[in-house]
């Protein structure tokens, strides 16, 4: 008798506690996960190559999630979506590039260049508080025409740039920048291969997410730190933030500048993983993917979490690795696997946008 | 049914994720009678009026039990255009108004009356022409059963207050079928003057047929015009009377559910003297809209509770604001012996100084954060505390640990109503957020502490709480405190002195024992020229 007396309140919490995760997890993300599940299973029934979907979805996971972690520190200060993205990426490709052209190769070439790319992201990322501080309530939209400007302007350096080492330029001419440049032979799946393993057919990249998952857990820290705190005060109430005497234009400044680094962290992650550096226009639309992923993860264009960053790179990543041959397999014959691709991550940005209350 | 009625509710209970918040409400209305609901805030009165108007919420978190029944006919409340058609008007606490329309505009917005043209009988009625004649004979039909003389073509922005939520309801009862009309603290913002005026038109407008559902938080208005008083607390009906049989003392104990006492406050060992002042504000100018502070000196004494006072717009709000630095000042504050740099909240916080704003909403909560973190975010900011131990205090972490028993242990003390520590302090009702704001201010330990407006739209019961918390920081730990209040009586109640802004200056500092008379003179500037007050 007693026993069941006992056992009837802890039963009870326990339904309570997971009716409670459930509602935080979202209505959205539990669709996503479903229809997710649904592919896999078309995946397995159509004969695909699951474990080697897997295999490209934890890569990309890993190659795409600094990039979504350079959401947070924007939204959190209060700036919104970093659509200047951007800005940061081409601090980072500046970064990679000078490190090649150095002639550094595997682990130096990677470390210097993320070493060398931050200073240079830090000083990028005050330049760009100050104009989005003359912009209060429109940094979103600044922030995309700036990072279009950058963009652009930036290819011009790419052409005029001095560089004269011949794996970065044009092999007929002689002058400017590749467009694509392969870094196989310095750089490349540096981060991917390290403590990679295998469990069946599936191919963890260990060094990959674990780089990841280490600046998710810096950044988590920082948020519960006193200036993490102070930040999210910033974002979450500026009245509040300056009556608690927060200065609250730092904290943005700190935001900003955070965002960028990671931005410029980021897409030396990538490309190391993608196995290219992608000069000239690539960087333009870099953002959006990234915003698409935090929002799907359950952000709002207020507030933001790093459980956001991860569940949303996680859905978002995997759903478009394996969307597209599911696709494909389904209709078979048509070459259906690119438009799909576009497609889908267009369809879930548009979706994840029009979601920007977090899909509840 | 024995009796015509215009609305019954029977039974209604409502409960939001497993907390009940209505239970087996019964509550009816006859036409022509004003009907009050009163109730702390929290007691229910909003889910009520929600439920009544169906509104999306109630929909979306599972519906109500119970039934209403509308003019005879149970109704399944399904959306507010529902109760719109079936002659239920709503006039809001905030208004609901086009400023830049005329009052006829506003008045008819999407019922205009329209006549036909060649255009509209093609592209339909969207494009028929606007009868301005017979809408603006309409509107100043409504306007004048209000027994209001304006004129019906000005625009709304420039309106005085009371005058928009006079045009409010006019826009209410220009809806031929109303039969119901429910205002939910419609006296809030008015002046007292208004508010007569308002509560005269109310009387007008039963007489002509329609029944009010009063919602408000001034008990003498209750007693000045309505028929009924229903009395909620925590969800359920605990009294319905006839004015008849009510007492504003009776009303106010049964609302909180425990008898008000008006006690003399504790003696203190040492009385504050000028001898020992704490601060000195000379020459204060404050630049905030609305409220301009134009070179106030004042003196605060060690340990007493000073009381700030004056009518709205003359500056006493902002002296705290300006002290504090939230709004650009210039002039001397010293405290201690120390001058304090003005424009810099950090230095203002970090001189043992703490800030209950009133502006509750926009500066002294985090509305989407928990209650432990809006209590113990200043502190931590401004002094390291609730951190844990580390060398570079910046990148310290937070103390979960330390912030929750803090949070608890105020949640206990000031009975704030909440879920926990972790709920969102958007969820609370407006005396349960003033009461976060206040252990907001208590974590700092301050010795001198700035309270604007503690009680604004908060209920009988939180506000007894409320000033006597203040009273037992005072008198138990020596604190210091400057409170700013529109309401006299509670200024008279538990301040030592008072000083009485006019015009951006201290026009005198009173005793609270000082006379009506006194208080009044001095808040019409009357005393400037000198009647033999003792000033400071």
């Amino acid at each position: 008798m007693s026993k069941i007396e006992n056992a009837d309140p802890s039963l009870n919490r326990q339904r309570f506690d997971f009716a409670t995760a459930f509602r935080e997890f979202g209505i959205a993300r539990i669709i996503i996960l479903a229809f997710l599940l649904a592919l896999f299973v078309l995946a397995l029934v159509k004969g695909l190559d699951v474990p080697g979907l897997l295999t490209d979805s934890l890569t990309r996971i890993g190659m795409n999630g600094t990039l979504i972690l350079a959401m947070l520190p924007a939204v959190v200060c209060g700036v919104g979506m970093n659509f200047g993205l951007p800005l940061g990426i081409l601090c980072g490709l500046l970064g990679g590039i000078l490190t090649i052209n150095w002639g550094l190769v595997g682990w130096a070439g990677l470390i210097v260049s993320l070493l060398i790319s931050i200073p240079i992201a830090v000083v990028v990322g005050l330049l760009y508080h100050a104009v989005l501080d003359r912009v209060r309530g429109e940094e979103m939209m600044v922030g995309t025409y700036l990072a279009y400007a950058a963009v652009f302007g930036m290819s011009i350096f790419w052409m005029l740039a001095p560089i004269r080492n011949p794996k970065l330029i044009y092999a007929v001419g002689g002058k400017g920048l590749r467009q694509t440049i392969s870094m196989t032979e310095t750089f490349g799946k540096v981060l991917n291969d390290f403590l990679q393993f295998k469990i069946g057919n599936v191919t963890v990249p260990t060094g990959l997410l674990l780089f990841w998952l280490l600046l998710c857990l810096l950044v988590y820290f920082f948020l519960r730190s006193k200036t993490g705190l102070a930040m999210l005060a910033t974002g979450s109430n500026p009245s509040y933030a300056t009556s608690s005497g927060i200065n609250v234009g730092n904290m943005k400044r700190i935001g900003v500048v955070m965002s960028t680094v990671l931005g410029a962290l980021g897409i030396i992650v990538f490309s190391q993983s993608y196995g290219f550096i992608q000069l000239y226009t690539a960087p333009q639309s870099a953002a959006f993917p990234a915003i698409a992923a935090i929002l799907i993860g359950g952000a709002t264009l207020r507030k933001a979490s790093i459980s956001n960053v991860i569940i949303g790179a996680v859905l978002f990543q995997t759903l478009l690795t394996i969307a597209p041959p599911v696709t494909q397999a389904l209709m078979e014959g048509s070459e259906i696997s690119e438009i799909a691709r576009v497609m889908i991550s267009n369809g879930m940005i548009l979706y994840a946008l029009t979601r920007a209350t977090g899909g509840r | 049914m024995p009796e015509e009625l215009v609305l019954q509710l029977q039974g209604i209970g409502k409960s939001f994720f497993g907390t009940t918040v209505l239970r087996n409400v019964n509550l009816s209305v006859k036409p022509g009678e004003i009907h009050a609901l009163v109730g702390e805030n929290g007691a229910g009165k909003s889910t009520l009026m929600n439920i009544l108007f169906g509104m999306p919420v109630i929909k979306d978190t599972g519906g109500f039990e119970g039934q209403v029944v509308f003019d005879g006919n149970a109704v399944k409340m399904e959306s507010p255009r529902q109760a719109m058609e079936l002659g239920i008007g709503m006039v809001h606490q905030e208004f609901m108004l086009l400023p830049g329309f005329t009052a006829t505009e506003n008045i008819k917005l999407n019922r205009e009356i329209t006549t036909k043209n060649p255009v509209s009988a093609i592209f339909g009625k969207d494009f028929e022409k606007l009868d301005i004649k017979h809408m603006r004979e309409d509107s100043r039909a409504a306007i004048s059963k209000l027994g209001l003389s304006i004129e019906d073509w000005v625009t709304v922005a420039g309106l005085p207050v009371g005058y928009k939520q006079f045009i409010e309801i006019a826009r209410e009862i220009d809806k031929k079928n109303v039969k119901l009309l429910v205002l939910d603290e419609p006296t809030a913002v008015l002046t007292e003057t208004e508010a007569d005026k308002l509560l005269d038109a109310m009387k007008k407008l039963a007489a002509s047929g329609i029944a009010m559902l009063f919602i408000t938080h001034r008990l003498d208005e209750v007693l000045a015009v309505a028929d009924n008083i229903t009395i909620l607390r925590d969800g359920e009906v605990v009294a319905s009377m006839p004015r008849a049989d009510a007492k504003v003392e009776r009303i106010a104990e049964i609302m909180v559910g425990r008898s008000i006492e008006r006690t003399a406050l504790p003696k203190r060992v040492k009385e504050p003297t000028d001898d020992d002042v704490i601060v000195t504000i000379n020459d204060l100018r404050v630049n905030m809209i609305g409220e301009n502070v134009k070179g106030v000196d004042l003196r605060i004494r060690r340990g007493e509770i000073l009381g700030i006072g004056g009518l709205a717009g003359h500056g006493k709000v902002g002296i705290a604001n300006g002290v504090m630095g939230l709004f650009g000042s210039s002039g001397t504050v010293t405290k201690d012996g120390r001058t304090i740099k003005l424009n810099n909240p950090y230095e203002a916080l970090s001189s043992k100084m703490a800030f209950v704003s009133e502006d509750r909403r926009g500066t002294g909560l985090l509305l989407e954060d928990t209650i432990e973190l809006n209590m113990a975010m200043t502190a931590m900011q401004v002094q390291n505390r609730y951190l844990r131990p580390g060398l570079f205090n910046p990148l310290r972490l937070a103390d979960p640990k330390a912030i929750r028993e803090y949070a608890l242990k105020m949640i206990e003390d000031l009975d704030i109503r909440c879920t926990g520590p972790t709920q969102q302090v958007r969820r609370l009702s407006g005396g349960n957020q003033q009461k976060v704001c206040l252990a907001r201010a208590f974590a700092l330990e301050p010795e001198l502490m700035w309270v604007s407006e503690p009680t604004r739209g908060i209920d009988v019961g939180a506000k007894e709480l409320v000033l006597d918390e203040l009273v037992n920081l005072n008198r138990s730990l020596g604190m210091t405190i400057v409170m700013t209040s529109s309401e006299l009586a509670e200024l008279r109640k538990i301040c030592d002195r008072i000083a009485i802004v006019y015009e951006g200056r201290v026009a005198g500092v009173l005793s609270p024992e000082a006379s009506d008379v006194e208080f009044g003179m001095m808040m019409a500037g009357e005393t400037l020229k000198g009647k033999g007050v003792k000033v400071q």
